[in-house]
């Protein structure tokens, strides 16, 4: 992801003289014992074969089955292909194909702009190494470590309309998890507890590699605290403001453990992974039409994919 | 193996010799070669992980009874069979969700000789495509079953693919020392039932617990509003796909339900059955329409506090005697390995001794096998098991008596919306249709 360490590896050897270069690189290749080139071979072979034994076929096999009306019963070769249907059937006659595009999109833009920049400026502050900084690192962090359903389970205690923490200790009767206008931003709260976490910490690890000298050489020339980190420390972080950009857009596109533990994403928190969940996995077994949602999930996630790509190999070429 | 003599014997005995002695590059092809193993071992599992049944023992059972109290009653059942047999069972214990999900796959690849499954439309959906085997001729040897036990162990084809051993009824459930301290009276007719809802609405109650946040739990009002008013034939038509939801009789169900909701506790949606039924023991509320695992809900002195009546009667012609009773039972797996045991195990199963083990263990549903010695069964079992004795008809529930996909995928957002906007059944039904279109194509 970082380009950094490139540069230096591009320091480290001595460009090679521009008269005898292609000598020079036939040289290096006899380096390289057999040994070696076996190492490498496989080194090569075998995550390609698993990135497509388990990524690329798969996700081929869905844009296929989406054409078809199996129900994961019976031969493969009694598939009946029936078009775009399926496709036609999700924008049609699917009640919780909307909203659930509608949450995908929501999520993002809470995650991206409530929650990122909040782990962001926790990170900074926790960089300012206060009194008990490891205390505070460690609560924060803690939601990202908890098992799911712990989490599922604690927020079911807050959240309970009968039972619950926050009901009872302010009187309300709000059903939270029940009304759908509810819902969708208690869990967001919920989501945004385990991102700001996620957030700071990679944030903070970036803080630290900061040359001090850099922030020292701000203060001599007399910028304030907040102008220092906008105009210096924050361009220098470039590759991980990037992964930061880049875990909050993967974090909301494959959103779902919150949603399924809370009530199977259903009645106001549908997501377009929980429908494909609910329709593929399970008893349900609408394998096609699943993976016509399957498939309309991996043509957004490609256009996010591609700006990031995209984006990525310009800076290199710079 | 002698002691080590030194310190650095000690410690160069830590390192096992696999490691010692290697450089770096031979551990970089051995992790690729363990890298390329490893991926088409993965492979290799995705194909038969499902396949547990060994050689060594003499039949083998799937089960989804991973709760400790149903797994420890099959542990004693099992035992009751190897004791009467000399077979011994080998039991493939699944968490009985994860089991439900992947029954399809299961039952495609190697599955155990004998599985647990429900009665209902899936049963028959597995007999049709040749996934279970008849055993009929198990049936020929059975008794003590009524004939509506039979009719829900019988596929499409007129035989047997199914031995029910346990069932729990669906009823209105309500504490005795409520009802007896406002001197409420058990109503038989839907308007006696309306009246006594507004009736506990005035004596600060409310008066029908409800939650609906798993999805599956309304099923359970609609089916018994469609059974009340329109028959268990017509039922079963419509969850076959074979009645259209627009239809008149299907508004009326909704009709009737959104003329009830206002009874119903409100903000259902948020609120699972645990806590609905904790309303009920805590007096909150007035009754409750659930299956007998409401009990659970309730301490062991309260159990006879608890006490229940069949939905009332809402159209004389159709009556007030059907009712959902879904049933647990046993199939026998296509092309099972050991043929005759797994034969011999139904019939044990469907056996008396079988439902006498189950009885003395199991205080939370009823046995099948009218054979099966009944005096340990609690006042409310009792009743239980003579409500369901009385019943011209036993439905499985909404989401055993159609397909899986339509319940799950269709049928629990329908439901919902409708609890949400009870006023738009027009564009709810029209909407149910459509998408049963698309699924019932064959």
């Amino acid at each position: 992801m970082s380009d950094l360490p490139l540069i230096q590896a591009d320091r480290a050897v001595p460009p090679p003289a521009t008269t005898t270069s292609t000598g020079g690189r036939r040289r290096r290749l006899r380096l390289l014992s057999r040994t070696d080139r076996v190492v490498i071979t496989l080194m090569v072979l075998v995550p390609l074969l698993l990135v497509t034994g388990f990524v690329w076929l798969p996700a081929a096999a869905t844009v296929l089955l989406s054409g078809t009306n199996w129900d994961g019963i019976g031969p493969l070769n009694e598939i009946e292909f029936v078009g775009a249907r399926n496709y036609s059937d999700v924008v049609n006659i699917y009640p919780p194909f909307v909203p659930a595009i509608q949450n995908n999109l929501l999520w993002l833009a809470t995650l991206f702009v409530v929650a990122t920049p909040f782990g962001m400026f926790l990170a900074v502050l926790l960089d300012k190494e206060l009194r008990g900084s490891r205390f505070y690192q460690t609560a924060l962090y803690l939601p990202v470590v908890l098992s799911l359903a712990l989490i599922g389970f604690v927020w079911q205690l807050l959240y309970s309309r009968d039972q619950g923490l926050i009901n009872a200790a302010f009187g309300s009767s709000i059903d939270w998890y029940g009304d759908s206008n509810v819902n969708i931003w208690a869990v967001m709260v919920a989501s945004g507890w385990r991102h700001v976490g996620y957030i700071m910490l990679l944030y903070l690890a970036g803080l630290k590699g900061v040359d001090p000298s850099l922030r020292e050489a701000a203060a001599v020339d007399g910028a304030s605290e907040s102008r220092t980190f906008f105009r210096v420390v924050f361009p220098v972080l470039r590759p991980i403001n990037i992964i930061v950009l880049v875990v909050t857009v993967i974090e909301s596109l494959r959103a779902f453990d919150l949603v399924w533990v809370v009530n199977k994403g259903r009645n106001g928190l549908e997501l377009i992974s929980a429908l494909v969940t609910q329709n593929v996995v399970g008893e349900a077994s609408r394998i096609g039409f699943g993976s016509a949602l399957a498939t309309i999930m991996l043509v957004v996630s490609l256009v996010f994919i591609t700006i990031y790509l995209a984006t990525v190999m310009r800076e290199n070429r710079e | 193996m002698s002691r080590p003599q030194t310190q650095a014997e000690y410690l160069a005995r830590l390192v096992p010799p696999s490691v010692a002695g290697i450089n770096r590059r031979s551990l970089l092809a051995a992790a690729a070669g363990t890298g390329a193993l490893l991926g088409t071992g993965l492979l290799a599992g995705c194909g038969d992980d499902s396949g547990s049944g060994g050689s060594s023992t003499d039949v083998s059972l799937g089960s989804n009874q991973s709760d400790p109290k149903p797994k420890e009653v099959l542990v004693k059942v099992t035992d009751g069979f190897k004791t009467s047999s000399g077979v011994q069972v080998a039991v493939n214990t699944v968490d009985h969700n994860t089991f439900q999900e992947n029954i399809n796959n299961y039952l495609q690849g190697k599955p155990d000789d004998v599985f647990t499954w429900f009665a209902g439309y899936r049963m028959r959906f597995f007999a049709q495509k040749g996934l279970a085997s008849d055993i009929s001729d198990v049936w020929g040897k059975l008794s003590g079953f009524s004939d509506a036990f039979k009719k829900a162990s019988t596929g499409d084809d007129g035989k047997q693919y199914f031995v029910p051993a346990t069932y729990y009824p669906w009823a209105v459930f309500y504490r005795k020392s409520v009802w007896q301290q406002h001197g409420y009276q058990v109503p038989t007719t839907l308007d006696q039932f309306t009246a006594l809802g507004a009736q506990m609405k005035r004596d600060g109650l409310i008066p029908i617990a409800f939650a609906d946040k798993d999805g599956w739990p309304a099923m359970g009002t609609f089916d018994i509003l469609n059974l009340r008013i329109n028959g268990y034939q017509f039922h079963i038509d419509l969850m076959a796909g074979k009645e259209a939801w627009t239809s008149d009789k299907v508004k009326k169900v909704f009709d009737t339900w959104a003329g009830l909701l206002p009874l119903h506790q409100p903000d259902s949606l948020g609120r699972t059955w645990q806590e609905a039924a904790q309303s009920l023991q805590q007096k909150k509320s007035g009754m409750y329409l659930l299956g007998l695992f409401v009990g659970q809900q309730f301490s062991n002195d309260e159990q006879d506090d608890l006490d229940f009546f069949t939905f009332p009667e809402i159209d004389p012609a159709i009556g007030a005697k059907a009712l959902d009773a879904p049933i647990d039972g046993y199939m026998m797996a296509r092309k099972p390995k050991n043929e005759d045991n797994a034969r011999k195990l139904l019939e044990y199963f469907g056996g008396k001794a079988a439902a006498d083990i189950n009885l003395k263990n199991d205080p939370a549903v009823l046995v099948a096998n009218s054979g099966a010695d009944v005096g340990g069964y609690t006042a409310l079992q009792k009743k239980a098991a003579e409500l369901v004795g009385s019943a011209t008809e036993i439905a499985q529930f909404l989401d055993r008596d159609t397909r899986p996909d339509f319940a799950s995928t269709v049928m629990i957002p329908a439901i919902q919306q409708f609890i949400k906007n009870p006023k738009d059944i027009d564009g709810l039904t029209s909407s149910i249709e459509n998408q049963k279109k698309s699924i019932f194509t064959d």
